[in-house]
Parts: C-alpha cells; sequence; structure tokens
C-alpha cells in the first residue's frame, strides 16, 4: 500500500530538534517505510537526523510519503502532527 | 558469556555489576581489526549503545516532575542513538572498514558533520551538539570512562574493574558498595590484593585486556579463589555461582567457628599465630578470626588520605584506639614505610627512577626527621595503652638502628620532660627485608629485642623482581633455595642471641609454607587476618620435629621447583585429604 501527503510546515521554527524527533519517533512506530520530501530529495522519516538535515524552517512545503501496510494511517498522523504544529506553542 | 583466568588474589565469590573504572591514559583507540573479530567487535558495539539507552532511559525515568520538560532532549539522544546514521553506519564501518567500535563512531560523526555543515539553518546546525554528545557517551562506555569522580553515585553495589588501582584509589572504596576488584595489572602480593584480602573482599589480578571486554553495568562472576572471571555469565552459570558463594560463605562460618583453638602442634610446639592489618575498621575481623594480636599495624594509610600530614595527635588518637580495642593482646606498630608501590602523592616531592631502591621506609623517616618525630612520638604515648610494640621497616644495618635508637632516646626524654606518660620498656623490633640485613643478622639481633622477616620485599630485593611488573613477576620465587636460607639464618641468628624471630609477610599466610615456617623454628607469623583459621588448623595437625627435619632436607636442594614438588608432597603425605579440597579451597595450587 502506498499513500502520500503534501503540507505545509507551520512552527515558527520549522521542523527543529523537538519536532524533528517527535516526527521521528511518531513514524517509527509503523510499520511502513516513510520517507519526507524536499525539493525532490527524499529522506528516511524515521531517521532524526536525516529528517533534521533536509532542513525545513516554516511555510517550507513537505510531501510525507509511505509505503506498507500501514502506509494510509501513518501518513494520516504525520500529517496530523505537522498541521497540529507538533502540539507546541511557540 | 565469556570466561577468562588470571591470579586470584582474594578469597571469596562476588555476583554483580561491572563498574568500569578508567585509567587517565585511555583515549580513542583507533584499531584496525581481523575479520574474525567483525562480530565480536559489532557486540561490543551493540553493548555500548544499549548500555547508553539504558542509562538515558533511566536519567528519564528519573527526572523530578518539575524539569520532567526536558526528556525530550533526553529521548532526541535515545533517538540519535538509534538513528540509522548512526547506529547502522556504525555497524557497517566496523564491518566494511574492519575498524574498531571508537574508529567506527569517529567515522559516523565525521560524516554527520559533513551532511549538518550544509545546513542553512543555524539552529538545526547546532544539533550537532547533541550527536556529539551522545557519540561521546558510547565512546565513554566502550572506554570505560565512567571515571572515579562519578563513583560516589553508585548506588547499587558493584564489581570494579580497572587496568590498576593505586592504593589511593582502593583507599576511596567503600566496603558496602565494593562487591569485588578485577585489575589488568598486579599480583598476589601488589598493594591492592592485599587490601581486598584483608577487607574480605574477592579479587583476581593479572587479567590482561579486561577492561576491553566489559562494559559497566554488565554482569560478572568474580571467582577469588580459582581466579576466574565470568562475563555476562548465563542462568545456569549464575545459579551454579550463586550455590558456590553459598559453600564458601558456609565453610568460611565453619573456620572460623574453630578459629579460636590454640595453634599448637601434635608434639606441643606453640606459635603465634597473628594478623596485619591497616584499618581500625579491621579490628572486628582480625578478633573475629581467632588472631593471638597484631604483628603487623601498618601506618601509611593516614598519611595517604590526606593531602597535608597527620598531626602528631591525630596519630595518638589513632593508634591509642587500636592498641585499646585489642587490649591485652600486643599490637606491632611498624614506622611510615611509604615509597615504591606506595607513594603518597604530596609527601615525596621528588620523582625518583627506582624508588624501590629510593628514599622509603626508614631512610625516607630519617631525612624527613620532623615527620618521624611526630609518629614516635605519637607512638609512645599510645604504648601506654596496651601493649604496643615499635618495628622499623627496611632496615639495612647497624648505622641506622644506632640512628633511630638516638632518635628515640632524645624523644623519650622530651616526653619525660613535659611529663607525658610513655612505656620507656617499649619492644623495637627490625624488619628484615633487605638481604643485608640477614647477612648481618647476628650483629642486628643485638640492637633490637625482636626480629619480624617481611618475604615480600626480601623475596624481591634478593632475587631482583619488580613483583609488579608482569614480565618478570613469575622469578617471584618464594620457595627459592636462596629465599630459604635467608629466613633460616635470620631465624638461627636471632635465636642466637635470644630474641624472637617472626614473620609478617604474604609467605607467614600461606597454607603450602606452614610446615617450612614451623620446620625453620620461627616464633611468630603475622599474617591477613583472613588466613589465621586455617593457618592454625594445618598447624594443629603438624608435628614440628618432623616439619625440622623436613626443612634441613629442602635446604640440600637445588632448585625452587624442587622445594615446590617436595612441598606438595610433603603436604599430600602428611595432612589429611580433606585438606586438598577445603584447605586449598581458597587458593590455586599452581599459582603458589
Amino acid at each position: 500500500m502506498k499513500a502520500e501527503k503534501r503540507v505545509t510546515i507551520l512552527n515558527r521554527l520549522g521542523l527543529h530538534a523537538r519536532p524533528a524527533s517527535r516526527f521521528a519517533q511518531t513514524a517509527s512506530t509503523f510499520e511502513s517505510d516513510i520517507w519526507v520530501e524536499k525539493d525532490g530529495v527524499s529522506v528516511d522519516g524515521k531517521s532524526i537526523l536525516e529528517v533534521l538535515t533536509v532542513s525545513c524552517p516554516s511555510g517550507t512545503e513537505i510531501t510525507i510519503r509511505a509505503e506498507g501496510p500501514d502506509a494510509r494511517e501513518a501518513v494520516e498522523t504525520l500529517t496530523g502532527l505537522v498541521t497540529e504544529r507538533f502540539g507546541e506553542i511557540d | 558469556m565469556e570466561t577468562l583466568k588470571a591470579i586470584a588474589a582474594s578469597p571469596g565469590i562476588a555476583i554483580g555489576p561491572v563498574f568500569l573504572l578508567n585509567a587517565k591514559h585511555i583515549k580513542t583507540i583507533k584499531r584496525k581489526i581481523d575479520k574474525e573479530d567483525v562480530k565480536t567487535e559489532k557486540e561490543r558495539f551493540e553493548r555500548a549503545v544499549s548500555r547508553v539507552e539504558k542509562q538515558l532511559r533511566k536519567l528519564i525515568s528519573e527526572l523530578p516532575e518539575e524539569i520532567k520538560e526536558h526528556s525530550n532532549i533526553l529521548k532526541s539522544h535515545i533517538l540519535m542513538l538509534r538513528d540509522k546514521m548512526v547506529y547502522d553506519k556504525g555497524i557497517g564501518f566496523i564491518e566494511e572498514k574492519r575498524v574498531n567500535a571508537e574508529w567506527a563512531l569517529e567515522l559516523v560523526l565525521n560524516e554527520i558533520k559533513g551532511l549538518f555543515s550544509r545546513v542553512k539553518d543555524e539552529y538545526i546546525r547546532e544539533r550537532l551538539e547533541d550527536i556529539g554528545f551522545v557519540v561521546n557517551k558510547v565512546k565513554a562506555v566502550l572506554a570505560g570512562t565512567e571515571t572515579r569522580l562519578d563513583f560516589s553515585s553508585v548506588e547499587e553495589p558493584v564489581i570494579i574493574v580497572a587496568r590498576n588501582l593505586s592504593p589511593a584509589d582502593t583507599l576511596h572504596i567503600s566496603k558496602e558498595k565494593v562487591l569485588g576488584f578485577v585489575t589488568e595489572l598486579g599480583s598476589r602480593t601488589s598493594h591492592t590484593a592485599i587490601l581486598a584480602r584483608s577487607l574480605g573482599i574477592p579479587a583476581v589480578v593479572g587479567l590482561e585486556g579486561v577492561t576491553s571486554r566489559c562494559l559497566s553495568g554488565e554482569t560478572m562472576i568474580v571467582d577469588g579463589l580459582k581466579g576466574q572471571v565470568i562475563i555476562e555469565p548465563d542462568e545456569a552459570t549464575l545459579s551454579e555461582y550463586r550455590q558456590r558463594q553459598e559453600n564458601y560463605l558456609k565453610y568460611r562460618l565453619e573456620v572460623i567457628h574453630n578459629s579460636n583453638l590454640p595453634a599448637e602442634t601434635t608434639d606441643g610446639y606453640r606459635i603465634k599465630v597473628m594478623a596485619n592489618m591497616e584499618l581500625v575498621e579491621e579490628i572486628p575481623i582480625v578478633i573475629q578470626h581467632g588472631a593471638e594480636g597484631v604483628g603487623l599495624f601498618r601506618t601509611e594509610f593516614l598519611y595517604m588520605t590526606s593531602k597535608t600530614l597527620p598531626t602528631e595527635d591525630q596519630l595518638f588518637l589513632a593508634y591509642k584506639e587500636v592498641v585499646e580495642r585489642l587490649k591485652p593482646h600486643p599490637v606491632t606498630i611498624r614506622t611510615l614505610d611509604i615509597g615504591g608501590d606506595k607513594l603518597a602523592s604530596d609527601l615525596c616531592c621528588e620523582e625518583e627512577i627506582n624508588p624501590a631502591l629510593g628514599l622509603r621506609a626508614i631512610r625516607f623517616c630519617l631525612h624527613e626527621k620532623g615527620l618521624f618525630r611526630a609518629q614516635l612520638r605519637a607512638i609512645l604515648r599510645a604504648s601506654v595503652f596496651g601493649d604496643l610494640r615499635l618495628l622499623f621497616p627496611m632496615v639495612s644495618g647497624k648505622g641506622e638502628m644506632i640512628q633511630v635508637k638516638r632518635l628515640l632516646g632524645q624523644i623519650m626524654d622530651e616526653l619525660e620532660k613535659e611529663g607525658k606518660d610513655f612505656n620507656r620498656d617499649i619492644k623495637t623490633g627490625i624488619m628484615i627485608e633487605v638481604p643485608t640485613a640477614v647477612l648481618t643478622a647476628d650483629i642486628l639481633a643485638r640492637e633490637a629485642d625482636f626480629f619480624s622477616i617481611g618475604t615480600n620485599d626480601l623475596i624481591q630485593y634478593s632475587l631482583a623482581i619488580d613483583r609488579v611488573n608482569e614480565a618478570v613477576c613469575h622469578l617471584y620465587e618464594p620457595l627459592h633455595p636462596g629465599v630459604l636460607r635467608m629466613i633460616k639464618m635470620t631465624v638461627d641468628s636471632g635465636h642466637r642471641e635470644n630474641i624472637e624471630v617472626g614473620m609478617c609477610g604474604e609467605m607467614a599466610g600461606e597454607p603450602l609454607y606452614v610446615p617450612i615456617l614451623l620446620g625453620m623454628g620461627l616464633d611468630e607469623l603475622s599474617m591477613n587476618a583472613m588466613a589465621i583459621p586455617k593457618i592454625k588448623k594445618i598447624i594443629r595437625q603438624s608435628n614440628q620435629e618432623e616439619c625440622a627435619s623436613f626443612v634441613s632436607e629442602l635446604l640440600g636442594l637445588e632448585s625452587a621447583n624442587q622445594v615446590k614438588d617436595k612441598v606438595v608432597e610433603f603436604f599430600r603425605e602428611n595432612y589429611p585429604p580433606d585438606m586438598e579440597t577445603t584447605d586449598f579451597l581458597e587458593f590455586d595450587l599452581s599459582l603458589t
């Protein structure tokens, strides 16, 4: 199963350490492979370090893609995290 | 599970978590590894990572409510630790590049640095610091850098694993926190081993490479009876060792139960069995094990625990406590024997090329008169509170004894003028541990009330063997015909002048040597308190006359090996078979 969704980073500081950490942590709970794509560069969504290195300041558009048994659920949960600004008030 | 074998230094069995003490010089060592070691190295890497992960999780769970917020950072550290760029890459480097775990981590860090340097966002670039932190933590675990500073934070009792422990290191170690010792360097007669035995802590020493084979927090069994160490034992081994530990404790109890029976041979020869000690805390052990007094009270500790010299009053109070608590038993107090491997950090200012042959013991005391004077005054003042005796270490000839006695006389006059109580007839003894003291024992015997043979140094100086040098320590042979002759010569010279001759070296506490020492006609044996019950038991089963003729036979032999064979044979023939199973329990025969 494959799924993907485009979202915009809304946090003021972008996808910095704590959001990236939450992102990777949440991604790791899914069985599917997960990628984060920005400007044609795709990185492993389960790796906090890779997510950090794509450097996504506020306003960046990214694509979250998943492939595997729980792909749809994964994409939904992760886009939810992003649109809810990772539950942070900044 | 891995089983390693080295030198049994202190009897007993310890089971518990490893605490790796780092020697300062351990840095990140980059090393290429062989193909067959790749698997082990990957496991080592994995263990270190797991260890750090566990530490972080523990830290998170222990965070107080008000700073729970910070757990996010720690959680991101765990993620980084297990991130494929760290973990999988690290494993990959070990496999492909055949490098050790430390080097692989360095490569990992470099690669991540490269990636991060391209990130424009400064805030994110700063996260590199966190990665560095995590990687270093793994490196620290690999190198065993959970340093001595962290030791105070240890809560559950641990097994200390170190390259080497200086006497000063061991001093800061409390018995409640330490289950056992394992060191890479050292021998049965090195200071750490002696200390471990007197504290009743199981120890294995001389185990080369142990610090790189285990990690802090891993379970270890220290078998101080066989000289074995088992890292991460399986369940079967663990339960086997728990049983052995229990058996050993039972055996010790039984031995102690009989420890107050007299040390008298079957033909009525009485030999005094005394204890060696250095800490006030050891007094109960000394009494419990049936010592008839203290044949060697080491006084270095008070000089080593503090940066400043102890005052006369501090020393007086310490000595007074020991002599009072052991009353009516005699306490033989050895004056400061600092130097060699027992260096006090601030006391000696000059670095010596050859400290064992340098300014130490009586030479040092006669050189530092103020210090010596304070100690002698303290000892003399304490002498009225019980049976206190003086013992001077490392005397090489009559000249030094003349100087010592002159100083002692002056101090007595001083104390008398000050109206302070002391025992003017205090017995003074000479420690026989320099070969020239043996050769002039007939002369020295007229200058003292007793002799005490210090076998550790005597053997070291006679055979020219540095007992902590692993390359030559196998040549440290207590049964060398030369050593036996020197012991005999000392005993005979002393007896001709009607003074008592004792022995306070490690040799005195070795079961196998009992027939020799009895046969030599020694008047007193002083040893680690733990050894007393067994030595007494062997004495009770010995016949002194037979031992004496056995010694004459030994003195005709030509090599240490011949002597050893004969001694083992004599032991097997003359002592009940249960001796071999239970009484040799403490030490491996092959190591004697």
